[in-house]
């Protein structure tokens, strides 16, 4: 039993249906959850199967990426809304009209999902095996080559979209104190020299009293 | 293990958040999370198939799918964060000010 579980291919076979079942079960778990801070928390345990999932693919860098931005980033900016905003969400009465409708388009489109698998697509994919790589093949290396030549361009409008995002979110939530004494950029920016800033007046020479000590 | 194991977890995954988006219409932020979820499920298909096809350029998609969906979840969240503010509730049926 125990040998023929670490076989390699029955371990993999394993780890597979271990990480799927936890992956499912945190996902339904992330829809029903009442409390969204379990949610939250069930769908960090969905995203960290799911990388695993990627690892078996042997894709490791985008594993390593879910888990260092989705479990890093992103679920952290979760939390921290979702502990701020103190939502009171109340207890639903039985099933909503929502929650029919939303099983029976789920329903039908798992069934739509399976039938077009079984009976269509199944003889055209590929049925092999996953690529056996020789030793010293990097994943990393491979997506860099990709990504740094033939996709440059994306790649640098992905860094645009990133700044968009940061502003975007800064401008949405930012408020002002209302006492707050600021200076319009706008304004400064539309200042002229000689006709706002600064003014002659002419005027005659003031005998004012000189408090020095000399005359 | 084969691609189509893979197919059928996705699928699973993304009938399960399709689901989870009309169940909570008490709470923007839940249908955020099952946004999330739908993303996840493309991408394992998006790798899956990239592997066993050998072809690397799946990946470098899923790459880009994750940038804007963290994109994306900032600007949610942040838009969510007004919302919560002006009116104080996140349910999605009270949110129809906009409705024609």
């Amino acid at each position: 039993m125990i040998e023929g579980l670490l076989n390699p291919e029955n371990f993999q076979i394993f780890l597979f249906y271990t990480f799927s079942t936890i992956m499912l079960g945190a996902s339904l778990a992330v829809v029903t959850m009442r409390n969204s801070i379990y949610s939250a928390l069930f769908l960090i345990l969905a995203f960290f199967s799911a990388a695993a999932l990627w690892l078996l693919l042997e894709a490791e860098f985008l594993a390593l990426t879910l888990i260092l931005v989705y479990v890093g980033a992103v679920m952290v900016l979760f939390l921290f809304v979702i502990m701020m905003l103190d939502v009171k969400v109340k207890p639903k009465s039985g099933m909503s009209n929502y929650t029919k409708v939303g099983l029976l388009v789920a329903a039908i489109m798992g069934v739509e999902m399976v039938l077009l698998l079984s009976k269509k697509l199944v003889n055209v994919l590929p049925q092999d095996d996953l690529v056996k790589h020789i030793k010293g093949h990097s994943n990393v290396k491979e997506v860099a080559e990709n990504l740094y030549t033939q996709y440059i361009l994306p790649f640098e409008l992905a860094s645009v979209i990133l700044l968009v995002a940061i502003v975007a979110a800064i401008l949405l939530t930012l408020r002002r104190r209302k006492d707050y004494k600021h200076v319009n950029p706008e304004s400064q920016v539309h200042v002229k020299a000689k006709e706002n800033r600064m003014k002659i007046v002419k005027m005659e020479p003031e005998k004012g009293n000189y408090i020095g000590g000399d005359e | 293990m084969s691609l189509i194991h893979y197919l059928v977890l996705a699928g699973v995954l993304f009938v399960i958040s399709l689901a989870g988006i009309y169940i909570n219409r008490r709470n923007v932020l839940i249908l955020l999370m099952s946004i999330e979820l739908m993303l996840l499920a493309v991408n394992i298909n998006f790798i899956a198939f990239s592997s066993y096809l050998n072809d690397i350029q799946g990946q470098v998609f899923v790459f880009f799918i994750l940038t804007v969906a963290a994109a994306e979840a900032a600007i949610g969240l942040a838009i969510l964060v007004v919302i919560f503010r002006q009116r104080k509730s996140l349910e999605v049926d009270k949110l129809n000010e906009l409705e024609g």
